[in-house]
C-alpha cells in the first residue's frame, strides 16, 4: 500500500528517520499521531531507541505529555480491575480481561504505550447474570436504558450493554463472547476459557492465550465499522505478531487455532495488512497456507481499497479520494458481518426512525 | 515581526488561509477563521505578540468556523476545532471570540503534563510572583488585571503552569478574561483600557478580554519564582484584610484547582508540596481594588 503521507507508519517502523524531519514534517507527524491515539507508543518506540531525547524539546514534550496521560490511564485501569475483582471476590467466576485491560495489566507487547479508557472483560455465559448483580450492587449501572437497545445487546450481542461506575464515571464492557451471537463467523467461547492464562496468585483473573489475543485482535479489528482507532489497532497486532512470532511453532499453531475458532479470514486480513502497512515479519510459509484463505479475485482488491483508506490515522492529510465512501462500506459491512439481513433491516430501520424522534 | 506589524487585511488573510501562527508563551498556536469577530479581536488583543512563519512547528492547530449545516444562517453557530476534532459543542456565532480563548484554554492545559498546571492567576514584580488559585467567582481575574494595569507582570489570568524540574512560573500572558461586573469596575479603574469583543449571554455571562501589557508579552520567556500564593475571596463592600494561613488547607485547595493532578499523580503531590512550604500563603478578602494594590506593592518591596 503506497500511501507515503502516512507519517506515523514510517515513525512507527523507521523511527531514527525522524531525525531528518523538517519542521514541518515535525508538525505533521504530530498531528497524525494525536489523531491516531499514537504519540504515546512513538514515545516508547523513540525511547526504545535512545532517539528521544535528541528531538527538539518542543516538539519532544507533545510525545512525553502523552507518555504521561497513558501512564496514568494505565494506573486507573489497574484500580479498575482491581474494583471489578473485589465486586466478584466472593465468587470464583473466571475474568477474563480483553484488549487494552489485557495488554497493560497481562504486560503484554501491545500494552506499550497504549492509550485507552474503557475495561473489557470477558465471563462465561451462564455467569453472566451473577456478574452483572454483583456489579451493580458495587456502582456500575447500565448506560442503555431504552428497552429496545437492552434486547438488542441481551439477545443479540455478544456483551451486556455497556456499563459505567456511578463514581469514576468508568466505561465496563462484559462479554460473552468476542464476536455477537448473530455473526456470521462463531468462535466457540468455552475454547477460549479452556486456554485462558492466569495472570493473578490471589484471583482468578486471565488473559486470553497468546494464539486467541492475536484471534480476538484480529477479529474485532477486521469486523469494526469504526476504524477512528484502527491505525493504532493495527500496530497493536504488529507488535504482538513480532513478539510472539520469535517462538517458529508460533505461526503453525496460529494457523491450527485459527481454523479451530472459525477466525481464519481476519487472521488473512490481519497478516497481509500488518505485512503490508507495517512490514510484519510473516514467514512466507504461513502467508502461503494463508492464501487459501483470501477473498476470490476481484474480491481481495476491494477488501485492500477498504482497508488501504480505514487502517490509516484518522487525519486529513492522511485522506485520499473516496476515504469518506470506503469508510462508508466499511460501516456498512460491520452491520452485515454482525446479523443477518432479516435481523439487519428491521434494525437499522428502527434506528433511524428512533433517531427522528430526538 | 509582531502582529501589530501586519496590515488588518493580511491579518485577515492569512487567518482564512494557511493559518496566522503566534508564539504564545512556550507555545505556538495557528490560528485559522473566516469570522470577523475572531479576526477583530486577535488583532486588538494579540497585536503585540510575535508571528512565526507557518513552516515552523506549531504546537496546536485551531479553527473557528460556520459549521455546514443549516446552524450556519438559522441562529448561526460557531465550532470551535482543535486539528480536524472538534471537542466542544458549538456555541452561538456571537461568542465567536470567547469560544476562541476558552478553546485554547483547553488545548493548553489538556496537552502539557510537563507542568503542573493550576486554575489561577499569576503576577510577578522584581522577579517573584504572587498565585492566585481561585474558583470561579471569586475575583481572580479581576485582582490580576488591576494589578496588570498598575506595573505587575502578566504571567496568566487562568493558569499557573510550575515547570516540575525548576519549579518556576511558566509566563502565558493572554487576553484577561472579565465577565459581567468587573468588566465595568475595570473600566473605570483604568478608563484608557484596551478591551476586546464583547459577547452577552453566554454560560459565564457577558464577557470580554483585556489587551495584556506589551511589557509583559515580550517577557514571554522569562520564569517567575513563586513567592506568594494568595486565595483571593471578593466580598462586597468588605475591608481589605489580609490573614495567613494554614500550609496544608491550601494544599487541598492547590489540588483542587490543579487540572493534571491526577495525570501525574505523585509528581504533582511533591511540586505542590514544596511549593506550598516555600510560599507564604494568604487568604484576601477585598472589594476596593486601590487598597488591593497597595497590599501586594508591600509584597514586592520586601520580599520574603
Amino acid at each position: 500500500m503506497n500511501v507515503s503521507k502516512n507519517l506515523v507508519a514510517s515513525i512507527y517502523c523507521n523511527a531514527e528517520d525522524a531525525l531528518n524531519f523538517s519542521q514541518s514534517q515535525w508538525d505533521l507527524l504530530v498531528r497524525q499521531a494525536r489523531a491516531a491515539n499514537m504519540l504515546a507508543r512513538l514515545c516508547a518506540r523513540f525511547e526504545d531507541e535512545q532517539l528521544l531525547d535528541k528531538i527538539p524539546q518542543q516538539i519532544k514534550r507533545h510525545f512525553t505529555s502523552a507518555k504521561i496521560a497513558a501512564e496514568a490511564l494505565k494506573r486507573s485501569i489497574r484500580w479498575e480491575v482491581h474494583c471489578i475483582c473485589k465486586a466478584l471476590v466472593d465468587t470464583d467466576i473466571p475474568i477474563v480481561l480483553l484488549k487494552g485491560a489485557a495488554y497493560t495489566v497481562g504486560n503484554l507487547p501491545a500494552g506499550l504505550g497504549r492509550q485507552f479508557e474503557d475495561v473489557d472483560i470477558l465471563v462465561p455465559k451462564e455467569e453472566l447474570d451473577t456478574v452483572e448483580r454483583k456489579l451493580m450492587l458495587h456502582g456500575w449501572v447500565t448506560t442503555h436504558t431504552d428497552s429496545y437497545d437492552q434486547r438488542y445487546y441481551r439477545q443479540w450481542m455478544h456483551e451486556l450493554p455497556p456499563m459505567r461506575h456511578v463514581q469514576r464515571q468508568s466505561s465496563l464492557d462484559v462479554h460473552h463472547n468476542i464476536l455477537p451471537e448473530t455473526a456470521r463467523l462463531h468462535p466457540n467461547p468455552k475454547k477460549l476459557f479452556a486456554k485462558a492464562v492466569l495472570i493473578d496468585d490471589n484471583k482468578p483473573l486471565y488473559v486470553l492465550s497468546k494464539l486467541d489475543i492475536v484471534l480476538h485482535s484480529a477479529a474485532h479489528l477486521f469486523s469494526d465499522g469504526e476504524l477512528h482507532n484502527g491505525f493504532r489497532d493495527l500496530t497493536d497486532l504488529d507488535l504482538l505478531l513480532r513478539d510472539f512470532g520469535t517462538d517458529e511453532s508460533f505461526w503453525r499453531r496460529l494457523l491450527n487455532r485459527a481454523r479451530e475458532m472459525e477466525l481464519s479470514k481476519p487472521l488473512f486480513y490481519a497478516l497481509r495488512y500488518t505485512n503490508r502497512l507495517l512490514g510484519t515479519p510473516v514467514p512466507g510459509e504461513t502467508m502461503a497456507q494463508c492464501q487459501a484463505l483470501r477473498p476470490g479475485g476481484v474480491g481481495l482488491r476491494f477488501m485492500d481499497f477498504l482497508f488501504e483508506h480505514g487502517l490509516q490515522p484518522d487525519h486529513p492529510t492522511c485522506r485520499k479520494p473516496l476515504n469518506g465512501l470506503a469508510r462508508w462500506l466499511l460501516y456498512v459491512r460491520s452491520h452485515f458481518l454482525r446479523m443477518p439481513l432479516y435481523l439487519l433491516i428491521p434494525h437499522l430501520i428502527r434506528k433511524a426512525v428512533k433517531k427522528d424522534k430526538h | 515581526m509582531n502582529l501589530s506589524q501586519l496590515q488588518s487585511t493580511s491579518i485577515s488573510n492569512k487567518l482564512k488561509s494557511a493559518g496566522l501562527q503566534l508564539k504564545v508563551g512556550p507555545f505556538s498556536v495557528r490560528v485559522k477563521s473566516t469570522i470577523p469577530q475572531v479576526l477583530e479581536g486577535i488583532k486588538v488583543l494579540y497585536a503585540d505578540y510575535p508571528i512565526l512563519e507557518n513552516e515552523a512547528f506549531s504546537d496546536f492547530h485551531v479553527c473557528l468556523s460556520k459549521p455546514n449545516n443549516l446552524r450556519r444562517w438559522i441562529h448561526p453557530q460557531v465550532l470551535f476545532k482543535f486539528d480536524d476534532r472538534v471537542p466542544f459543542k458549538p456555541l452561538p456565532l456571537s461568542q465567536a471570540y470567547p469560544f476562541f480563548e476558552w478553546g485554547l484554554n483547553w488545548c493548553f492545559a489538556a496537552h502539557s503534563n510537563d507542568y503542573v498546571i493550576l486554575h489561577a492567576a499569576v503576577v510577578e514584580k522584581n522577579g517573584h510572583a504572587i498565585i492566585f488559585p481561585g474558583e470561579p467567582g471569586a475575583g481572580k481575574s479581576t485582582l490580576c488585571a488591576a494589578l496588570v494595569l498598575r506595573g505587575w507582570r502578566l504571567l496568566s489570568d487562568e493558569m499557573a503552569m510550575i515547570d516540575i524540574d525548576s519549579q518556576q512560573l511558566i509566563p502565558i500572558p493572554r487576553p484577561i478574561s472579565l465577565k459581567n461586573e468587573s468588566i465595568e469596575v475595570i473600566r473605570s479603574f483604568a478608563p484608557n483600557v484596551i478591551m476586546g469583543p464583547v459577547a452577552h449571554d453566554t454560560s459565564k455571562g457577558t464577557v470580554t478580554h483585556v489587551k495584556p501589557p506589551r511589557d509583559s508579552v515580550l517577557k514571554s520567556t522569562e520564569s517567575a519564582i513563586p513567592a506568594w500564593i494568595v486565595k483571593p475571596n471578593y466580598t462586597p463592600d468588605a475591608p481589605s484584610k489580609l490573614e495567613e494561613i494554614n500550609s496544608g488547607e491550601l494544599f487541598m485547595h492547590l489540588v483542587k484547582n490543579a487540572f493534571n493532578y491526577s495525570v501525574l499523580g505523585e509528581v504533582a503531590f511533591h511540586t505542590l508540596a514544596d511549593i506550598v512550604k516555600k510560599c507564604r500563603c494568604y487568604e484576601f478578602t477585598y472589594s476596593d481594588l486601590e487598597d488591593a494594590i497597595k497590599t501586594f506593592d508591600r509584597f514586592a518591596e520586601q520580599p520574603k
